[in-house]
């Protein structure tokens, strides 16, 4: 479970002080899938870096499982919009890049990763550079390179924010597809509202001038999720009222 | 000389035709180079016809003396190149990876790199005298500006998010620097060793006007005396191959450990 309890970060920007979250409190369960949507300078990318462990909080706490996060860890994988796949390795020394570190001997290693990479359906280019993949492919390589580790929490930062749209649907089934048969807590970060309702348990609506949470929106549909379910009334109507939450704030960005 | 009329080859199946066309105009204007240098020498300028510097070639093989000198040539710009990168590289990471170093080291890289290594050689044979080490200490010093520099740079250019990406995988610092710092930065050292192989090349003949007694740029030195034109001739178009030699085998390197990058 992470606890977010009332957390503040504001850092100084020419002579001024800047507030990116100001008083955030969240609860997330064990497997749940949650999604913050926000428009950009809301703190959701702030957020999830003190998740990970990359930035500290100004005050207030982030707790796993009721310990303090204090640094990067094995226990929450992070997905970057950018990839970050170290281009020198091919896909499956990158799906094992993080093994190594553990000091996982050399066959659980190749075990490991050639499951993750079938899991993401990659198998055919386990042994191609990152360069020869596209945009989607690549993203896929960073999830299963995040599952192998076996994190409790998966953290997505936009992962699909630089795909385009037809790309980014099949991905969104993709990964709940992996999800669905290695369940994990997901916090996934996007600015794209369909996205942010289909992807989640629940959506958590941030506003900027300072970074807050402005609603939690439950979505009730069930998994799996396809199309069928996309142009669905039931859908329509959560899709509305996430845009409403997001795009009719009392400031807009 | 033989004249080149070769067509170019195209059975093998595979090769584009843009790379044979290529080759085809490099050949072409290397045959065109020549006969412009033969013509000016027949034209009654006072430079020697490419079969006197052949023949000449053909003496110097012949009794020993260019193969001694290429040695002891290619010994000075290797041990200079060698120690001037062996320092560099480390010294490069340092500062990058620490801000102390870069504050207390980078005064003295930049200004020693504004300083042509040529304008060390008085200086170096005051202090060193004139055997061996002044000319291998102005090599070395000329690769390993040209070096620090670009490593220096290819640490400090390493993308945050891959730096990021493995400390979220649980790299710590040891980590990070051996498995994201150095094969990231990698390209860069690659291309401070080409520059910094180019400027210890340059910087040969003039050390070898320091009291040698073997070398291309002393078999040059001392030809100027005698008026010796086909000798300097020999000398020059030995420097400029093993020159083009030495960096085309640094480029295949490159090629070969950085083919991951993506190139756009």
């Amino acid at each position: 479970m992470i606890t977010i309890d009332r957390i503040h970060k504001s850092f100084p920007l020419k002579g001024e002080t800047f507030t990116a979250l100001g008083d955030v409190s969240l609860e997330l369960a064990d497997n749940e899938f949650v999604t913050i949507v926000g428009p950009s300078g809301c703190g959701k990318t702030t957020l999830m870096n003190i998740l990970a462990g990359l930035e500290t909080p100004t005050s207030g706490r982030a707790l796993l499982d009721g310990k303090a996060i204090n640094g990067p860890g094995p226990d929450r994988g992070v997905i970057f919009q950018q990839y970050a796949l170290f281009p020198w390795l091919t896909v499956r020394k990158n799906v094992e890049f993080g093994l190594r570190t553990k000091g996982v001997g050399r066959e659980e290693r190749r075990r490991i990763a050639e499951h993750f990479i079938e899991l993401v359906g990659l198998t055919q280019f386990a042994d191609a550079l990152p360069k020869m993949l596209s945009g989607g492919m690549k993203q896929r390589v960073a999830i299963a390179r995040a599952y192998a580790v076996n994190p409790s929490i998966l953290l997505m930062d936009e992962p699909f924010g630089a795909v385009d749209a037809l790309t980014r649907v099949r991905l969104q089934d993709q990964l709940l597809d992996t999800w669905s048969q290695e369940k994990r807590t997901v916090v996934f970060i996007t600015h794209d509202v369909d996205e942010a309702v289909f992807l989640a348990n629940r959506v958590v609506v941030m506003a900027a001038r300072p970074g807050r949470v402005v609603e939690v929106i439950d979505v009730d549909l069930p998994y799996p999720r396809n199309d069928e379910l996309r142009l669905s009334p039931a859908f329509t109507a959560l899709r509305n009222r996430v845009w409403n939450a997001v795009y009719h704030q009392e400031t807009p960005a | 000389m033989t004249t080149l009329v070769e067509s170019p080859p195209q059975q093998r199946a595979g090769v584009p035709k843009k790379k044979n066309r290529t080759l085809l105009l490099n050949a072409i204007s290397i045959v065109a180079g020549i006969g412009v240098w033969w013509a000016l020498s027949l034209a009654g300028f006072d430079i020697p016809a490419p079969p006197e510097v052949l023949k000449r070639y053909g003496e110097l093989i012949a009794d020993g003396t260019l193969g001694e000198d290429i040695v002891a040539s290619l010994t000075r710009v290797l041990s200079g190149f060698v120690l001037g990168v062996a320092l560099a590289v480390p010294v490069g990471f340092l500062m990058g990876w620490y801000g102390t170093v870069r504050g207390l080291v980078e005064p003295w890289v930049q200004f020693f790199r504004t300083i042509p290594p040529l304008a060390i050689i008085p200086l170096a044979i005051v202090l060193m005298g004139i055997g061996e080490t002044p000319k291998i200490f102005v090599i070395f010093l000329a690769s390993f500006l040209a070096c620090v520099i670009a490593t220096f740079q290819g640490v400090v250019n390493v993308d945050k998010t891959l730096i990021n990406a493995a400390r979220v995988l649980g790299a710590n610092d040891r980590v990070i620097f051996a498995r994201v710092v150095v094969p990231a930065s990698s390209p860069f050292i690659l291309v401070g060793m080409r520059v910094g192989l180019g400027s210890s090349w340059a910087t040969l003949v003039a050390a070898e006007l320091i009291a040698a007694q073997q070398g291309l740029g002393y078999r040059m030195q001392s030809a100027q005396l005698y008026y010796d034109l086909p000798t300097i001739f020999v000398g020059l178009i030995t420097i400029g191959i093993l020159g083009l030699l030495m960096d085309r085998i640094l480029l295949l390197a490159e090629t070969k450990l950085t083919g991951w990058q993506e190139r756009r």
